[in-house]
């Protein structure tokens, strides 16, 4: 007898896209089967043992505050923390945190067996169902109806996630030996790209690749340096209590490739199935293949080399810095070559991996394909690269699928308000080659995409869409108040040019003052700080720490803060200014033609959106924004 | 969305008898009052009764509001003017508009208009005045797209312009400006993304060397900007031919006007004569020659010798031949001088009998200077007034297909240019003022990318992804 499920919501894949775009929908009260071809790997970290990182902190706070798990998940699960970048600017401070591999994967796993209304479902989707409907515009148009598994089952629904991480036509390669798997020897899913390819969905090759993993025994540790966390650990989640992380951390290593290395690894490149052509897909320039360093970078005498614990319970450490597709041989006698590692034992190899996913264009903003209404998409399926980048599409594919059933205005953060937003937009937007990795320098507003603020940027979306608590947002709001009562307070509050005053600058390394200021003045000053002004600051009363930092940041770098938010106002007057989903473009004598074909391929959403397209011009921008107008105006007219 | 406030030369930027300055937007008032008094010395325009002229002085006082008891704001009177106030809605933008007229020269426009700017205004983009009249709905969609063919013309001219005519030393100085600007930013943008690979110890003492240098250039262009070439920008042309050729009279067809001496004694023009003429808002700058021959008189001898000169160094040649006598040595040797030039050949006085024809001009080109291929061959016949309008549509052509370009002066000869590299010379100046108050790294990327931006405004390219490409390019990144 045939199965046939009806759900509302089905999940393809359970990585770190897929648990939280599952965890979204049935947290909003939708009946969701999350799909995985092993329930062993859910939440698998297949490469680096870690989670955030410059700017992938900045993901993870943000995906925190919409109501995501990722944060939560690390802070249980961590081994090591560190704030990175603190002296180099409060926007670019990251937060990092080594984890169990092994314990994070079991607790994410916990989370999704007892959310209510979610279903695990081992099986590989192999096909996706759909019918043909008109649109609001009379347009034909394809839409979602159901997944079928490998076995033949079938589950109709009202949306798809497809979250399919590298497993899509899944190849290993480590030097000539080449196994048609997916990451850690994990089966491929090669049935569903035919499907997707028959729905009219194009698919490009990509590829990323790992380091090996050693037994720790086998490594001299005493050629190395220790690497350790920080003495005060931040949580990731805004919800997790600062004192509830404070515990014992494990130590990384850090060590160099030299000269030899370079010399082994050059006399093989003939043996790297890239530099000898076997490799199709793009790799991501940020991770690169120690062999790619070596040859693009000839002039380094050294490469840094991270050595990384997997897990508590585990010998296994994670060499960071030495991905590589070369064969065995060459990869032990390569490894061989760094102090430390010179009796090393591998436990798996390093290799390169191809996978089948998409160029993000065909996508919404929403994460929605604009072909097939009820279809989402998040994580390496859409091209990017890196755990965090993954979950943080998959909790909007997740929320805007729900907000879809649900009936609701869906949830699309700018590129002035999150990291995400210049995520999604740069993914559905611009021309990437290769996989997409989150970079603070991608952000052009990051000065106020701070990871500390995550919460009073996003947190009221988080809760307007149903993912945060009362409890979570009262807690916003209390937080809101006293950060501006701070302020207030330190701008309103005066200090006299009196002889304590004047002392105390003097001792703090500071020039005296020459009339009354007030304290928001004084902390204004490079060489001072609230915490300094603490002697002199009698009525002050004690507050939480992330409030302190809050009015301190807000203060201190105010005409920062004021230039960068001049910018994100002329910004949002061009991303207001919607385009109509009819337009059509054929109509614009006036546009180039290039711009033309960019802008009936790309079908932007709003003006903003099309200018960041390549190949259209500001003369293009100005005749959309004329033409708009005359639009507009033929609507109110109802001609 | 239309709250900044825009100016632009309403007249044209050729030297004419009256020049109109346009300020439109919330603070076109505010503005002109910051920069307009009354004979008395009042500020008269935040009170101003709507659409009624004022007269007074336009006065460049922005920086010297001191208490300095001898101040006399008389001593920065840049122009005497009449101003008028166009309350929203009733103008032609439909927001508030200040009009400023005064005298036609350029120089005197570009002062008033720098002042506009300086006080808060920031230049129009092509055809914004007409955008924001149709936006606010001033104007209906017919004449709109009047508007949109405005954008594009002016777009593809600003091209060429920006791209043809300042091929030379000013295009390359941003681009190197700019290279490396975005060299720094990339380095400490790479350093940020990447703190365990890339430090940035010791780096603050490096960028400020650097910062100082940067801020060093861009001065050394500005300075060009302000010491009056600006007129100067436009095509070299230089008239050449036998001493009674015609070359006098053409030009005068050309200007309208009898300027240069005609008779019909051969030789009468015998210094240099230079006239500017605009067609389509593109300037020609013409030298009218001595007619070259072999001759004994030293007056004219030196005129000759002058006009070789000026021929070499000419963008275009406009090489007149008396089409009614035939060609003999001195032909020659102006073909020989000419060889290498843009030049439109006039065969003049095509009225009287045609003893020259385009088949014996081709052919002596090809004689003496067979690699010439950039002429052209009009009829015309200056005393009858026909083949003007050819002659201006084959020039005009061959500017805005790129043909012909001006190879003089790197000098700043655009205002929009000028306030790009102004801004951008404040932005360099905001990281000078990071690196002396010791702010975080972050902080100087950011008014770095400013600079980098605005300069880019100059050349016409855009930011998008040039700073991911040159991180990954130069710095070695990643785990």
């Amino acid at each position: 007898m045939e199965i046939r499920e009806k759900v509302d919501v089905c999940v393809v894949g359970a990585g770190h896209a897929g648990c939280e775009a599952a965890l979204a929908c049935a947290r909003l009260g939708l009946e969701t089967v999350i799909f995985t071809v092993s329930v062993d790997s859910i939440a698998l970290m297949p490469c680096n043992p870690n989670v955030g990182g410059s700017s992938k902190g900045h993901l993870v706070r943000e995906l925190d505050a919409l109501g995501g798990e990722m944060g939560k998940n690390i802070d249980k699960t961590f081994i090591q923390s560190k704030m990175l970048n603190v002296s180099k600017g409060p926007a670019v401070h990251s937060l990092r945190a080594q984890a169990d591999k092994a314990e994070y994967s079991r607790t994410m796993r916990k989370v999704l067996e007892n959310q209510e209304h979610l279903t695990i479902k081992q099986a590989e989707v192999c096909e996706l169902l759909w019918n043909e409907i008109e649109d609001e515009n009379y347009v034909t148009k394809k839409k979602i109806t159901g997944v079928k598994t490998f076995t033949g089952a079938i589950y109709e629904c009202k949306a798809v996630i497809l979250c399919t991480g590298t497993y899509l036509r899944a190849r290993c390669l480590c030097g000539e030996a080449i196994t048609y798997t997916g990451p850690n020897g994990l089966q491929a899913a090669n049935h569903l790209p035919d499907s997707l390819k028959a729905m009219g969905i194009e698919l490009r090759r990509f590829k990323t690749g790992t380091p090996a993993r050693m037994d720790k025994r086998s490594i001299d540790f005493s050629k190395m340096e220790e690497q350790f966390g920080d003495e005060r650990i931040v949580p990731f989640s805004f919800s997790t209590d600062p004192e509830s992380v404070q515990k014992e951390q494990v130590s990384c290593w850090l060590t160099y490739t030299n000269a030899k290395t370079h010399e082994i690894i050059r006399n093989n490149l003939d043996r790297s199935p890239i530099y000898a052509g076997i490799i199709e897909g793009t790799g991501p320039r940020y991770c690169p293949s120690i062999e790619d360093k070596v040859v693009k970078f000839a002039e380094k005498e050294r490469h840094q080399v991270f050595i990384e614990p997997e897990g508590l319970h585990t010998n296994e450490m994670y060499v960071g810095g030495m991905s590589s597709s070369l064969p065995e041989d060459v990869q032990l006698a390569m490894y061989r070559t760094v102090p430390g590692l010179e009796n090393c034992k591998i436990v798996r190899n390093a290799y390169a991996i191809e996978y089948d996913c998409i160029n993000a264009r065909q996508l919404n903003p929403t994460l929605e394909f604009k072909a097939v209404s009820g279809l989402f998409s998040g994580g390496q399926f859409n091209g990017s690269s890196g755990y965090e980048e993954a979950a943080c599409q998959g909790l909007i594919a997740g929320i805007n699928a729900a907000m879809k059933i649900l009936n609701k205005d869906p949830l699309i953060l700018d590129r002035s308000e999150s990291y995400i937003g210049v995520l999604i937009d740069d993914l559905v937007t611009k021309d990437n080659r290769e996989p997409y990795r989150m970079m603070t320098s991608r952000a052009e507003y990051r000065l106020l995409l701070r990871q500390d603020n995550a919460d009073l940027r996003l947190r009221k979306k988080g809760y307007q869409v149903g993912l945060i608590s009362e409890e979570e947002y009262q807690a916003l709001l209390n937080k809101e108040k006293l950060i501006e009562e701070e302020i207030n307070r330190l701008k309103n509050t005066m200090v006299g040019a009196n002889q304590e005053i004047q002392d105390f600058l003097v001792s703090s390394g500071s020039t005296p003052l020459k009339t009354a200021s007030s304290l928001a003045e004084l902390i204004c000053r490079p060489e001072l700080s609230y915490k300094i002004l603490e002697v002199i600051d009698k009525e002050r009363k004690p507050l939480p720490e992330a409030v302190i930092e809050q009015a301190e940041i807000e203060i201190k770098y105010e005409g920062y803060i004021a230039r960068q938010k001049k910018q994100v106002e002329q910004f949002k007057k061009m991303e207001v200014k919607m385009i109509p989903h009819n337009m059509n473009y054929d109509e614009i004598p006036s546009l180039r033609i290039e711009a033309r074909q960019k802008l009936k391929h790309f079908l932007p959403v709003s003006i903003g959106q099309a200018s960041r397209i390549s190949g259209v011009s500001p003369a293009d921008i100005s005749v959309l924004l004329v033409y708009l107008e005359h639009y507009d105006r033929k609507e109110v007219e109802g001609e | 969305m239309q709250k900044e406030t825009i100016a632009a030369i309403a007249t044209g930027l050729t030297d004419s008898g009256i020049g109109i300055i346009r300020i439109s937007g919330e603070n076109a008032v505010k503005v002109g009052n910051s920069l307009f008094r009354l004979p008395s010395g009042k500020r008269i325009l935040e009170k101003a009764e709507s659409h009624k002229l004022y007269y007074g002085f336009v006065v460049d006082e922005n920086n010297e509001k001191s208490e300095n008891s001898s101040y006399d704001w008389k001593d920065y009177i840049i122009d005497e003017v009449m101003a008028v106030v166009m309350k929203a809605p009733k103008s032609f933008t439909g927001e508030d508009t200040v009009e400023i007229q005064c005298h036609g020269g350029v120089l005197v426009m570009q002062k008033i208009l720098s002042c506009v700017l300086k006080n808060g205004a920031r230049m129009a983009e092509p055809g914004e005045f007409t955008k924001r009249a149709f936006l606010n709905g001033r104007i209906d969609l017919s004449r709109a797209e009047a508007v949109i063919d405005v954008i594009h013309s002016q777009n593809e001219y600003a091209l060429s312009a920006s791209m043809n005519q300042l091929k030379g030393k000013l295009s390359d100085e941003v681009k190197k400006l700019r290279a490396d600007i975005l060299y720094e930013i990339a380095f400490i943008e790479s350093a940020l993304d990447d703190p365990e690979h890339i430090t940035l110890d010791g780096y603050r003492d490096k960028l400020d060397v650097k910062i100082d240098n940067l801020i060093y250039n861009i001065e050394k262009l500005l300075a060009t900007a302000d010491n009056g070439k600006l007129i100067k920008e436009g095509i070299h042309t230089v008239i050449v031919g036998k001493p009674n050729a015609g070359k006098s009279s053409f030009l005068n067809l050309m200007l309208g006007e009898e300027r240069a001496i005609v008779t019909d004694i051969a030789g009468t023009t015998r210094d240099i004569l230079q006239e500017t003429v605009c067609l389509d808002g593109i300037n020609f700058h013409i030298v009218d020659t001595a007619g070259i021959r072999n001759t004994d008189d030293t007056v004219e001898k030196i005129g000759v010798e002058r006009a070789k000169k000026y021929a070499e160094n000419a963008d275009l040649i406009i090489y007149v031949v008396d089409s009614s006598v035939d060609l003999d040595e001195n032909d020659r040797e102006i073909i020989s001088i000419i060889s290498s030039k843009n030049v439109i050949v006039l065969l003049n006085k095509s009225d009287l009998s045609n003893v020259v024809t385009e088949e014996k001009v081709n052919r002596a080109f090809e004689q003496i200077a067979s690699k010439n291929e950039n002429r052209i061959i009009i009829k015309t016949s200056a005393r009858e007034g026909i083949g003007l309008e050819e002659f201006e549509n084959t020039v005009k052509n061959m500017f805005f297909k790129g043909d012909l370009k001006s190879s003089h002066e790197t000098v700043i000869t655009n205002m929009r240019h000028k306030e790009a590299l102004q801004e951008s010379l404040e932005s360099l100046k905001l990281v000078k003022r990071s690196l002396e108050d010791d702010m975080p790294e972050d902080f100087y990327s950011i008014d770095l990318m400013s600079a980098y931006t605005e300069l880019g405004k100059i050349i016409g390219e855009e930011v998008d992804d040039d700073l991911i490409e040159e991180i990954f390019s130069k710095f070695c990144m990643g785990k």
